[in-house]
């Protein structure tokens, strides 16, 4: 049957699969759809308008970015509306239009383009052009809305995140400390009625995000395991053993839409198993050495972009040695 | 020692913009970052290493015949130093405000590397005339570009911009961001991001002016390529 076809000679890879940027980006999207449905129900239509601003913007800064640095044309592979979903997933609602659009052209021009477009860039583009944003306008990234207040007015409030903060810091925590604080309960945490970014608060949806990635093979388990355990680990030995404790941390600030979404990408995390381990665990104690002992009171960005860089050692490190090769450690102690 | 003579207004506007010390030649990087956060102090920074650059450039160049090669480095230092003393004392009598600003950076001046550089490259080869010349073109290209720098900085990251010997040192103009600067602008990132995107203007516009790109490991894209005499010149040419 073969022989019948003419046969050429070609290098590897021989067997492709169906798999192209374009559909392993759309299935991204998709999986971030029940979070946006999930803010849109919680935050009111300016979550739409937000997110529709910020991947209009990044679509268009990723065109022309491509045009002006005579490149071939990729705005197809949906990336950018990736990138911009991200983004406006980063910020409150309330975040004036204009900011979010200077961080999209941060992200795909700076970030993603200056260093040759999608595969090449060195941070994930959404979580730097966030770490940008708060530095650059601080008050405006930590203005809250409460949920369901947009019928009437927009209400700003704390996020739950520097509430738990003060517990840890007000010394031992037991299930009272809890009591009568400003938080909203467990239940509300895990359904997103909670103060917060646009598209971090709701952890089922995020989680329903999860499982459809994992269902598609756009993802592996590993590194958002690796990080939430890793995380998880830590904050269970820092608040004296204390569930609610630990509940409180995984639900609160970004930590599932970072693990899940960001630490994941391709192009800035490793590709090996032992690596991918190393990434997570890193990403998981940053994020609770930040939140424990640090000014501010989220660290997932800071953490993840941080590995981030570490990326390439962590691949050096974690090369596969291959079959029947000899360590180059052990070659030069040979010669000795 | 092979001298390139070229004419004394083209040693003057050199410094400008095809060798501009700080973005073409990336000298002096490290006051560049730290006092361009506002207009005046870089434009401050801009004059005391200007004035410090002809007087040394001056003095080097008619001490050259007689400073001994093997320890050329260090007589330049003691002259270069003479002048800082002399500016700062100077700033911290008539400007203590800006002295106020520049802080430790004024001192520094003594290791900026612009200067030294101009002293080791230019004014221990040249005349009296054409260092004079020499460090005044670099001077007014370093105070250029520190006060683009100073300009997007303060502009973008407090959204007004203040000198406080026009208009009474009031903001010149209202702010164009309403109460949410950038303040990224005048911090540490937003510096270094500003920093690239000028050299990347410098080096676009000397490019097309059919000058060397500016890139690593070539010596002949280096700005420098001409009057540069390094015994390893050879070497990196190859």
């Amino acid at each position: 049957m073969i022989l019948d076809k003419k046969l050429s000679v070609s290098a590897s890879p021989h067997d492709h699969s169906k798999d192209t940027v374009t559909r392993i980006m759309l299935d991204v999207v998709i999986a971030l759809v029940p979070s946006l449905i999930a803010a849109v129900f919680l935050f009111g239509p300016q979550t739409l308008i937000v997110s529709a601003v910020s991947v209009g913007t990044c679509v268009v800064a990723e065109y022309f970015s491509r045009i002006v640095m005579k490149r071939h044309q990729t705005v197809g592979d949906l990336s950018a509306v990736v990138t911009g979903l991200l983004i406006a997933f980063n910020v409150p609602t309330s975040m004036p239009l204009w900011m979010v659009m200077l961080g999209d052209v941060f992200a795909i021009v700076v970030v993603k383009q200056m260093f040759g477009g999608i595969g090449m860039n060195f941070v994930n583009p959404a979580l730097a052009t966030r770490i940008m944003l708060i530095a650059s306008f601080p008050t405006k990234m930590a203005e809250w809305n409460a949920p369901f207040t947009w019928k009437n007015e927009v209400m700003t409030t704390a996020s739950p995140l520097a509430e738990i903060k003060n517990i840890y810091r007000s010394g031992a925590i037991s299930n009272a400390s809890f009591e009568g604080k400003d938080l909203p309960s467990l239940l509300d945490m895990f359904l997103g009625k909670r103060a917060g970014s646009l598209g971090e608060v709701c952890a089922i949806a995020l989680i329903i995000g999860l499982i459809y990635l994992l269902a598609r093979k756009v993802i592996k388990i590993t590194i958002p395991l690796a990080y939430v355990g890793s995380f998880a680990v830590i904050m269970f030995i820092a608040g004296g053993f204390n569930l609610t404790f630990l509940a409180y941390h995984i639900l609160s600030g970004g930590l599932l839409l970072g693990a899940i979404f960001m630490a994941t990408d391709y192009t800035t995390s490793p590709i090996n198993f032992k690596g991918q381990i190393i990434f997570g665990v890193g990403c998981g104690v940053i994020t609770a050495l930040i939140r424990l002992f640090g000014n501010l009171p989220e660290g997932v960005s800071f953490a993840i972009i941080l590995m981030n860089i570490l990326v390439p050692h962590i691949e050096h490190l974690t090369t596969p040695k291959p079959f029947g090769t000899v360590k180059e450690k052990k070659v030069k102690e040979a010669k000795e | 020692m092979a001298e390139k003579k070229r004419s004394l207004g083209k040693e003057l506007t050199k410094g400008f913009l095809d060798e501009n010390p700080v973005l073409r030649l990336v000298l002096g990087t490290c006051p560049t970052l730290a006092v361009s956060t506002s207009v005046e102090s870089a434009v401050g920074m801009g004059l005391a290493a200007t004035i410090v650059l002809i007087c040394s450039n001056i003095a080097i160049s008619a001490l050259r015949k007689v400073i001994p090669s093997k320890v050329r480095i260090p007589a330049y230092v003691v002259v270069i130093a003479s002048f800082v003393t002399i500016v700062q004392m100077l700033v911290k009598a008539f400007a203590p405000s800006l002295d106020e600003q520049l802080g430790v950076y004024l001192p520094l001046i003594v290791v900026n590397c612009i200067i030294l550089g101009r002293a080791e490259a230019f004014a221990g080869k040249n005349n009296v005339l054409a260092s004079a010349v020499d460090g005044l073109g670099m001077g007014i290209g370093f105070t250029i570009a520190l006060f683009t720098m100073g300009f997007i900085r303060e502009f973008f990251g407090t959204g007004t911009i203040t000198i406080s010997l026009i208009n009474n040192g009031k903001e010149l103009w209202t702010p164009l961001f309403g109460e949410n600067p950038i303040l990224i602008f005048i911090l540490a990132p937003g510096g270094f991001f500003v920093f690239g995107m000028l050299i990347m203007l410098a080096n676009k516009i000397a490019e097309k002016k059919g000058k060397p790109k500016a890139q690593l490991h070539s010596c002949k894209a280096c700005p420098m390529f001409a009057t540069c005499t390094s015994s390893e010149k050879e070497d990196c040419e190859r």
